[in-house]
């Protein structure tokens, strides 16, 4: 048993859920924990109208709480299996979060899924498995 | 984003295709006609709020020294915390002192962004035009004197602002003078006295949504729409009304329908207009600069002597402080409603990012424009307002007036969308929440538009004037009893600062 947990991006998506499913097959065979992250797009330089300054700790609740809601599915799953598993919900770039948190966490892998989209789509707008790629501290797998 | 942009040039085409026919079967008499019917109220109104004095020959409207005076206390009172927390207040913004758990939440940047998008406007095109037509370059001196002093108000009202906001059960925030005068001035045991500056607040912020950040809107961007379409010649002259009908649907349909879209849209290309609009400004400004020597000489010179000006020094004077607390709105209160929604624990904190505001504003924009006007020398060509500005602008860029008619016309669209939340926010204060109730004010705000494109130029600056300068009374008698609040705030924050418990994350 090792204490460096793997690192999963999850967003409730079927490529997310391939994801964990491959990641319970590793941590499995490790025995190592898993740490679901779910993150938040969101930028502190966004633009809001005055409607939606109101509205924001509102809306953010609300959006916590769905997110809780969407990441009770695996975590189920992965309790069923009997791996240790911890998650989170954050806000900010999901690229550079996923990094720091896998820095702070000393996790020893990330596993993210892959949507799909095109390449050139994925080149000109970025992806995250792209950023991941370029810029996680440790190994990344991409779950197709 | 492209496809959004053709569709409103498409959309722009369309419109120039089916208006002419359109106006030319209608009556041209029409705008007239609401203009005589609008024009005496505006005139009693403007009368009363500006009540002048004579000072050395000249009117000096209470009104304003009311605003400059109040400036100046605060900016004594919190030892010019405007020049000593300048860098502090960058800090903020940047999200330095910024938790991430706070992630999701309003950010200091986001809250100065919305309160900027409802100040930065017509009043820096527009406003500043009319004061240094009226008021001669020296006028620009006492309006930046006026934006400098301004950032101690604005700083003072929306510490208070986040202070004595309001959140709901359901988490949603809600703040503004209406909230610090009542809860406030309760603390101080005189409740029935901050009740009724509330209410008198909110019926002049009602009055100021509708004049200064609707009809004023309304009127100068059909100005300038009308100008670059062939001025006199144009198919749209004369028809202020048609325009103004167009505008309030599209107003409508976005605090009405609630169209999120029309208002993403709007709010993503205005600040990228206000990006092109100040560098034009200063391109034309860098491509003179031995021109800017005697510029700036010119602005001394006519602050101090007022050559040439209808009352010298103090006419210089009234219109310089007038445009730039029109253009920054310090002391009127609008911005602590927009400044209130933000997340922090220390309301002086948003004081200090709010501070900023006035120096964006005014200090920056506002004197940029003025430069530009006068280096231009188109000054003496007769001109005002927002063709002005424009005819400034086209002596170096021929194709200016264009961006500009589009930069007005969105800056317009985005202070009417800020302002009716203001005057709704004031409103719903009056006479309590409730679908039918915003629908009634909604309505009435469209309304104002159509009327506010009708009216000629004098009327409709009078009213927007008095009422924004109205909503100063109740919210400067305000902020005198509790400046003493602020001041807490603030040693209670730097004690924290300098205990550590508020640290620096960056």
């Amino acid at each position: 048993m090792t204490d460096q947990p793997i690192l999963v991006g999850y967003d409730g998506t079927d490529a997310a859920q391939r994801a964990v499913e491959f990641a319970a097959k590793r941590a499995t065979a490790e025995g190592c924990a898993i740490h679901l992250v779910y993150v938040l797009e969101w930028s502190p330089y966004s633009f809001l109208s005055t409607q939606e300054l109101e509205e924001r700790h509102q809306r953010r609740t609300e959006e916590l709480s769905r997110a809780e809601q969407t990441l009770k599915p695996a975590l189920d799953t992965l309790n069923k299996q009997k791996i240790p598993v911890t998650s989170e919900v954050r806000y900010g770039h999901s690229g550079e979060l996923i990094c720091q948190i896998a820095e702070d966490k000393g996790a020893c892998q990330i596993i993210v899924g892959r949507k799909g989209g095109s390449a050139l789509g994925a080149r000109l707008l970025g992806s995250l498995p792209l950023t991941l790629v370029q810029a996680s501290p440790v190994p990344v797998t991409v779950v197709p | 984003m492209f496809w959004k942009k053709t569709a409103a040039a498409s959309a722009v085409a369309m419109m120039s295709a089916i208006l002419p026919q359109v106006a030319h079967a209608q009556e041209v008499g029409f705008d007239q006609k609401i203009n005589e019917a609008i024009a005496p109220i505006s005139n009693v109104i403007a009368g009363t709020m500006f009540y002048s004095v004579p000072i050395a020959g000249t009117a000096f409207p209470l009104i304003v020294g009311w605003l400059v005076v109040a400036a100046t206390i605060f900016t004594l009172y919190f030892g010019f915390v405007q020049f000593r927390k300048f860098g502090h207040a960058i800090s903020l913004v940047k999200g330095d002192y910024s938790h991430p758990e706070d992630a999701g939440e309003v950010s200091h940047f986001q809250a100065l962004a919305t309160a900027l998008s409802g100040t930065v406007g017509l009043g820096n095109i527009a406003g500043v035009a009319v004061a240094v037509s009226i008021g001669g370059p020296g006028a620009t001196f006492w309006m930046i004197l006026a934006g400098l002093l301004g950032m101690a108000s604005k700083f003072t009202e929306c510490t208070l602002g986040v202070k004595y906001r309001n959140e709901l059960p359901d988490g949603r925030v809600s703040g503004g003078p209406m909230y610090y005068l009542s809860k406030g001035l309760a603390e101080k045991g005189k409740p029935g006295l901050g009740k009724f500056l509330a209410i008198l607040f909110s019926i002049c912020c009602i009055g100021g949504a509708v004049g200064g950040g609707n009809m004023f809107q309304a009127n100068q961007a059909f100005q300038q729409v009308v100008n670059v379409t062939g001025g006199e010649n144009s198919f749209l002259a004369g028809s202020g009304w048609l325009f103004g009908l167009v505008m309030a649907i599209i107003v409508g349909v976005v605090i009405i329908g609630g169209i999120k879209s029309i208002a993403k849209v709007t709010e993503k290309i205005v600040p990228l207009m206000a990006i092109i609009y100040v560098t034009a400004g200063v391109i034309i400004i860098i491509s003179n600069i031995s021109m800017v020597g005697d510029a700036f000489a010119q602005i001394f010179v006519g602050a101090f002597t007022g050559a040439g000006v209808a009352g010298g020094v103090v006419g210089a004077l009234i219109q310089g402080f007038k445009r730039a607390a029109f253009s920054n709105e310090a002391g009127i209160g609008s911005a602590a409603i927009a400044h209130s929604a933000v997340r922090t624990k220390e309301p002086v904190t948003e004081g200090y990012v709010a501070l900023l505001e006035p120096f964006i504003d005014t200090v920056v924009i506002c004197t940029m424009t003025a430069l530009v006007i006068t280096i231009s020398g188109e000054l003496n060509s007769g001109l005002t307002g927002v063709e002005l500005t424009s005819a400034a602008f086209a002596s170096a860029f021929t194709w200016f007036p264009l961006i500009l008619a589009l930069a007005v016309v969105l800056f317009a669209f985005s202070t009417m969308l800020s302002w009716s939340y203001y005057g709704l926010k004031s409103w719903t204060y009056l006479v309590g929440e409730g679908k039918g109730k915003e629908i009634i004010f909604k309505l009435f705000f469209c309304l104002c538009v159509i009327v506010g494109a009708s009216m000629s130029l004098g009327p409709v600056i009078d009213f927007s004037d008095s009422m924004i300068f109205a909503m100063a009374i109740p919210n400067i008698i305000g902020l005198y009893f509790l400046m003493p609040v602020v001041r807490g705030e603030i040693s209670q924050y730097w004690d924290k600062i300098e205990r550590g418990e508020i640290k620096k994350v960056k």
